[in-house]
C-alpha cells in the first residue's frame, strides 16, 4: 500500500516549524513520523499522520501550502545487513529513490523506512515480487491514547 | 592653442564652446533647430504627423521657443507601440547604429542613430568629460556595460574622441576592475555610483586605498544617488565625483552633466531642449519649481523625439552656474513620477517582473520586489508566495523552480535577481493589493 | 548550400598585390618593425644577443633570425612593459585571459586601431558585408577583442550595427528577426545555439533576412559550417585572430572559402614544428608563429600562438594573392576555448586554491550537450569540508563557482564528489576530459 505523506513548505526562519505542529496539536492529530529537509532559504517538512486528507484540510485552512505525496513504508529487519538486503533489491530493479527517512516506532522486530520512489506503483510491485514487506496500514503505529 | 587645454586640467576644451554661447545666440540656435526637427518629425514620422494634425499644429506654427508647448508629448509607450522602426525618420541605409532597452513589458524599445547622430553623441560626451575636468592623456576605465545599453558605448566613444586612453573593461568582475585601476594608473572611471562604492569597499578588503592611486575623477550616472553618497565617495577614494544624466530614448549618456563646480547638471540644451512640467496636467511649472523633465531632441536625425516625458522629477536651478556656462541647469534626479526603479543602472518596471513570473508558471503569484544595497551593490530579491499549484515535495524541484524564475527574470531584465520562495499570505498587502516594491536602499 | 550568391568584392587593392611585390613590402616593413621593436628593452637585448640589426634584413625569410616571443613573456612584462611608444600615445587597452588570474594586456595607438579596423573590414567585405546591411553582433564587448574588432570593421564599411553583445538568446532572436539583420557575428557554437532556440520558438529561416554569418573566436569544423548554413539559411564565414597580435582580422575567408587569407602585408606568419621550431613543408600542419610588421604600440616578434594549422600559398580564384591558412585544428598547450573564452586548467586550479587553501583533486569535463559548451568541474570534498547542513554544502559550491567565474569569466557546474573518487594519475595528472567533437 502507498502511504499518503504530507509535505509542507516552510521558510527558513525562526519558529517556522512550530506553526504546523501547533495547528496539528490543536486539532488532536498526532504525527507518526517526520523529516525535515532544508536549504539556505527554505525547508520541506514531511509528515506522516493517521488521516492525511483531514490534516491537509486543517493545515490548508490555516494558510499552509501542503502537498500529498505517495510514499512506500518498507519493513526492514532490524539487524546487521537488514537495510542492505532491501537496498540490494532496489538497486537490482533500478528503482529510483528520491529520499528516505525512518519511522520512530518499530513494527515488531522490524524497523520501518519511508521511501519516496519516482514510481511508487512499480516499486510496490517489484518489492512484493522480492518478498520485501511493506506497511499496509498505519493503525499499528498509533500508541494508545491517541 | 589647442595643445594648451591638454596640460591644464579644468582648462577650456574646444568642444565645450557651445556650453558658453551667449543666451541670445543659444536661443536662436535652439529655435532654428526646433523648427527643423519639428518639420522633419512631421514629414518623416507617421505618428508625429498624425499627432500634430490632431492637435491642429504644423511646424510653421513654431515661431518662438515658447510655442514648443503646442507640440504633443511623446510617451515611452509610443516607442513601444511603434516598435521596431515606427519612429525612424531616416531610411535604414542611413542608419549605422541601433540600441535597445527593455520597455515596460517584454517588448524592447529600439533607438537609431545616423553617422551624424553618433558624432553629436560623441561630442556631448566629450563636453561631459571636459566639464568633469578630463582631457587628453587621461586613462579612462569604462565600467559601464557594453552592448545594447547606451551607457557603455556612449561613454566609450566620448572618451575616445576626447583623446584619452580607454580601457573598455565593461561591467562586472570587481577584483579585476580594482587590479586594472591600480596596475594601469587609471585617472578616471565611468560606472554607476553604487558600483563604485562597491569597488571602494572591496578595495578596502584587499588592502588597496583608492586615495593612494592616481584616480582623480568618477563620472557616475545611470541611477539616482545622493549628496551623502558623493561625500562618502569623495572622502574614501580621494576623487571628485560627478553626476551625469542621460537616457537612451533621447541619445544615451550625454544629455546633462555636472561641471567642475558641482552645482547642478548643465543640460546640453543646444541639442536637447528641456522643459519642466506638472506631471499631472502637463503644464509648465514656474522656473525653480519641481516637476517632470520633458526633453526634445533638437538635432537627432534618425529618430527625433518630440517632448519626451522622462518621468524624472527635477527642477531648474535659477541662479547662474559658478562655472560660467550659460546652459540651463537642473538638480540631480532623485525620484520619478512612475513606478520604475533603477537597479545596477538597469531600468526596471514591476510590470516586467510580472511578465517574467507569468511566463514561468502561467499564473501570477503574489510577489514583492525588495531592493537592498549591500556594500554599495544593489541587490534585487523577488519574493514569491508559494501556492499549492507550484509547491513540490522535493528540494531539487523547488530549487528548479527558483532557478526558472530567476532565469526568466534575467531574460526579461538582463540582470540576476535572487528569488526567495515565501509562505502564502506573508507578503504585506495594502487594501488587498500587495505593495510591489520595497526599496530599502535609503537613497 | 543556401542558394545565396556572393559577389567577390575586394576592400583594399593591396590584397591582390603580386607576391614578388609583397616580398618587397614585407622586407621593408620587417626592417621598420625590427627598428620599432628595438624601442623595447626586452627586444633590444634579444636582438643584440642574436646579432640582428634592421639593416641586415634582406628578405622576409630573415624573420627566422628574430627572437621568439611567448605568452609567458607577455605575462612577465605585465601590465605594459612591452610598449614601443610613450604611454600618452595609447588610445585603447584590451586584454585576454592569462594562464593564471592575471590577464595579459595589449595596447593600441590610434594607428593600430585604424589598422585593426581596416583588417576587419577586409574580411567582412570578402564575406559579403555591404554598407546597406544591418549587422547583429552577438560577441561580448569589453576587454575581449572579438566584439570591438568586428564592431569597428562593420562601422568602417558603413553598415548598421546592433551591438547585442553576449547572452539572452531569446532576446537576441527577437531582435535578429524584428530588426531585419542581414549579417550575424558571434562564435560558431553560439550561432548553432541561436538556430536551435529559434527552432524551438517556431522560427524558420524564412522568418528572418539573415544572409551571412562571420564566426570566430573558437575552433570549428566543416560539419558545423554545414549545420549552421542549413539551419540558419545563411553563408557562414570563418575568421581568425588573437588579441596578442591585434584581435580578429589576422585572417578571414573570401567567397571561395578555401582557407582564410592572411593579412600578409601586416603579418609574417610562419608554420613551424612546435618541437624543433623548424618550418614544416607547405601544406603541412604546424604551429603558427606570427610577427607583426606594422604595429606601433606593441610590436611582437615571432609570437608563438600555440594554434595548429597549415598554410597554402597557391593562387585563390578570388584574385587575392595572400596565403591562406586552414582552420585551426588544435593547440600545442592545454588551453580550452569555452563559448569563445580562452580558459586554462591552471586558472581553475588557482580558483580552487582560493577556496580551500590547498590544491584539491579535481577534474574538468567539457561537453556540448546541445550547441553550447558545458563545463563540469568535479572537486573532491575533503573530509574536513563536509557539513551535514545542506546550506553549507550549497554555499561551498557557490563559492567555488564564484571564484572560477571571477578568474575565467565563465560559469561552470561545480560537482562535489567524494574523497578519493577521482582517478589518480602518475606524473602529470589528466585534469581535462574534452568530450566535444571536432575541437
Amino acid at each position: 500500500m502507498k502511504i499518503q505523506q504530507l509535505s509542507l513548505f516552510l521558510e527558513n526562519k525562526p519558529r517556522a516549524l512550530r506553526v504546523p505542529t501547533r495547528i496539528l496539536a490543536e486539532a488532536g492529530i498526532s504525527i507518526l513520523t517526520m523529516s525535515l529537509a532544508d536549504t539556505e532559504q527554505f525547508g520541506i517538512l514531511r509528515l506522516i499522520v493517521p488521516d492525511a486528507q483531514r490534516a491537509k484540510g486543517i493545515l490548508e485552512k490555516a494558510g499552509a501550502v501542503v502537498n500529498v505525496t505517495e510514499v512506500v513504508a518498507v519493513e526492514v529487519p532490524d539487524r546487521a545487513g537488514g537495510l542492505d538486503g532491501v537496498l540490494a533489491v532496489i538497486e537490482k530493479e533500478s528503482l529510483n529513490v528520491e529520499y528516505v527517512y525512518s519511522f520512530t516506532a518499530r513494527k515488531g522486530d522490524r524497523a520501518v523506512l519511508v521511501f519516496r520512489f519516482d514510481d511508487p506503483d512499480k516499486a510496490l510491485r517489484l518489492l512484493a515480487a522480492h518478498g520485501v514487506a511493506v506497511v499496509t496500514e498505519l493503525d499499528g503505529f498509533l500508541t494508545p491514547g491517541t | 592653442m589647442i595643445e594648451q587645454w591638454n596640460d591644464t586640467p579644468g582648462g577650456f576644451h574646444p568642444a565645450s564652446a557651445p556650453d558658453y554661447l551667449p543666451l541670445p545666440q543659444l536661443r536662436d540656435l535652439q529655435l532654428r533647430r526646433l523648427r527643423a526637427i519639428a518639420a522633419r518629425a512631421y514629414e518623416h514620422v507617421e505618428l508625429y504627423g498624425k499627432r500634430m494634425r490632431e492637435s491642429g499644429v504644423t511646424p510653421d506654427d513654431i515661431q518662438s521657443l515658447d510655442d514648443i508647448v503646442r507640440l504633443p508629448f511623446t510617451q515611452k509607450t509610443d516607442l513601444r507601440d511603434t516598435y521596431p522602426f515606427g519612429l525612424f525618420a531616416s531610411p535604414m541605409p542611413e542608419i549605422v547604429r541601433l540600441h535597445a532597452s527593455s520597455g515596460t513589458t517584454g517588448k524592447p524599445i529600439v533607438v537609431a542613430y545616423t553617422r551624424e547622430d553618433l558624432q553629436v553623441w560623441s561630442s556631448v560626451m566629450v563636453r561631459t568629460f571636459a566639464a568633469c575636468g578630463l582631457h587628453r592623456g587621461d586613462i579612462i576605465q569604462n565600467a559601464y556595460g557594453y552592448g545594447l545599453f547606451t551607457g557603455g558605448l556612449g561613454a566609450h566613444y566620448g572618451a575616445e574622441a576626447l583623446g584619452a586612453t580607454v580601457i573598455p573593461i565593461s561591467g562586472g568582475n570587481t577584483d579585476r576592475q580594482i587590479m586594472v585601476m591600480k596596475d594601469f594608473g587609471v585617472t578616471a572611471i565611468c560606472c554607476t555610483p553604487s558600483y563604485f562604492i562597491h569597488l571602494i569597499d572591496r578595495g578596502e578588503e584587499l588592502g588597496i586605498d583608492f586615495r593612494e592611486l592616481p584616480l582623480r575623477a568618477g563620472i557616475f550616472g545611470a541611477e539616482p544617488w545622493t549628496e551623502g553618497m558623493r561625500q562618502y565617495i569623495e572622502k574614501q577614494a580621494g576623487i571628485k565625483a560627478y553626476d551625469i544624466y542621460g537616457l537612451s530614448e533621447i541619445i544615451g549618456p550625454g544629455v546633462a552633466s555636472e561641471t567642475e563646480t558641482q552645482d547642478g547638471l548643465v543640460i546640453f540644451e543646444d541639442h536637447f531642449y528641456p522643459e519642466i512640467v506638472d506631471p499631472d496636467t502637463g503644464k509648465p511649472v514656474p522656473d525653480g519649481q519641481e516637476g517632470e523633465l520633458v526633453l526634445t531632441t533638437l538635432s537627432k536625425w534618425a529618430m527625433p523625439v518630440i517632448r519626451y516625458r522622462t518621468h524624472d522629477i527635477t527642477a531648474f536651478i535659477t541662479t547662474p552656474s559658478g562655472c560660467g556656462r550659460t546652459l540651463r541647469r537642473v538638480h540631480r534626479v532623485t525620484h520619478r513620477s512612475d513606478d520604475m526603479f533603477i537597479i545596477r543602472g538597469v531600468n526596471v518596471f514591476p510590470s516586467q517582473i510580472e511578465v517574467a513570473l507569468l511566463s514561468v508558471e502561467g499564473t501570477l503569484p503574489h510577489y514583492q520586489i525588495v531592493l537592498t544595497r549591500e556594500k554599495g551593490l544593489d541587490q534585487i530579491e523577488v519574493r514569491v508566495e508559494v501556492t499549492p499549484e507550484i509547491f513540490k515535495d522535493t528540494i531539487s524541484a523547488l530549487e528548479g523552480l527558483q532557478a526558472r524564475i530567476s532565469h526568466s527574470i534575467e531574460r526579461t531584465l538582463g540582470l540576476r535577481a535572487k528569488v526567495r520562495l515565501v509562505e502564502p499570505n506573508t507578503i504585506q498587502r495594502s487594501e488587498g493589493k500587495a505593495r510591489r516594491v520595497l526599496d530599502q536602499r535609503n537613497l | 548550400m543556401s542558394g545565396l550568391q556572393i559577389e567577390n568584392r575586394i576592400w583594399d587593392t593591396v590584397e591582390t598585390l603580386p607576391r614578388e611585390r609583397l616580398r618587397v613590402l614585407q622586407t621593408e616593413r620587417l626592417r621598420s618593425c625590427v627598428r620599432q621593436a628595438s624601442q623595447i628593452p626586452f627586444y633590444r637585448e634579444a636582438l643584440s644577443r642574436l646579432g640582428v640589426d634592421a639593416d641586415t634584413i634582406s628578405g622576409p625569410e630573415d624573420v627566422r633570425r628574430l627572437p621568439i616571443t611567448t605568452k609567458e613573456d607577455l605575462r612577465q612584462y605585465y601590465p605594459l612593459d612591452l610598449l614601443a611608444v610613450p604611454r600618452e600615445k595609447l588610445v585603447r587597452i584590451h586584454g585576454s585571459s592569462g594562464t593564471t588570474g592575471k590577464p595579459t594586456f595589449v595596447a593600441y595607438t590610434a594607428e593600430d586601431l585604424n589598422l585593426w579596423t581596416e583588417l576587419c573590414a577586409r574580411f567582412l567585405v570578402a564575406g559579403g558585408l555591404r554598407p546597406k546591411h544591418t549587422v547583429h553582433i552577438a560577441f561580448g564587448y569589453g576587454l575581449f577583442t572579438g566584439g570591438f574588432g568586428l564592431h569597428q570593421g562593420v562601422e568602417r564599411v558603413g553598415a548598421a550595427i546592433v551591438p547585442a553583445a553576449a547572452g539572452n538568446t531569446v532576446r537576441q532572436i527577437l531582435l535578429l528577426k524584428d530588426l531585419d539583420a542581414d549579417v550575424l557575428i558571434c562564435t560558431p557554437s553560439y550561432a548553432l545555439n541561436i538556430a536551435e532556440v529559434a527552432r524551438a520558438e517556431g522560427i524558420t529561416p524564412a522568418d528572418w533576412s539573415l544572409k551571412y554569418g562571420h564566426f570566430g573566436g573558437e575552433p570549428w569544423t566543416e560539419d558545423m559550417r554545414l549545420r549552421i548554413e542549413q539551419e540558419m539559411g545563411i553563408l557562414a564565414f570563418n575568421n581568425y585572430g588573437l588579441s596578442e597580435i591585434i584581435g580578429p582580422g589576422v585572417s578571414g575567408e573570401c567567397a571561395a572559402r578555401r582557407g582564410m587569407h592572411l593579412a600578409e602585408d601586416h603579418f609574417i606568419v610562419e608554420c613551424l614544428n612546435p618541437d624543433t621550431l623548424e618550418p614544416v613543408a607547405e601544406g603541412e600542419q604546424g604551429e603558427l608563429v606570427i610577427t607583426t610588421l606594422t604595429k606601433q604600440a606593441m610590436p611582437l616578434l615571432r609570437y608563438r600562438t600555440r594554434d595548429i594549422a597549415s598554410i597554402d600559398t597557391s593562387p585563390c580564384p578570388c584574385g587575392r594573392t595572400f596565403a591562406r591558412m586552414s582552420r585551426v585544428v588544435g593547440r600545442t598547450d592545454d588551453m580550452l576555448i569555452i563559448r569563445g573564452v580562452n580558459v586554462f586548467p591552471s586558472q581553475i586550479e588557482e580558483a580552487l586554491l582560493r577556496v580551500d587553501g590547498t590544491a584539491p583533486h579535481y577534474l574538468i569535463e567539457v561537453d556540448r550537450p546541445g550547441t553550447l559548451d558545458r563545463v563540469t568541474v568535479k572537486v573532491e570534498l575533503r573530509p574536513q569540508d563536509f557539513s551535514d547542513r545542506m546550506r553549507e554544502m550549497q554555499a561551498l559550491r557557490a563559492r567555488i563557482d564564484r571564484e572560477i567565474h571571477a578568474i575565467t569569466g565563465i560559469r561552470v557546474n561545480v560537482e562535489l564528489v567524494e574523497p578519493n573518487s577521482l582517478e589518480r594519475f602518475v606524473g602529470k595528472s589528466r585534469r581535462v576530459i574534452d568530450h566535444r567533437k571536432g575541437t
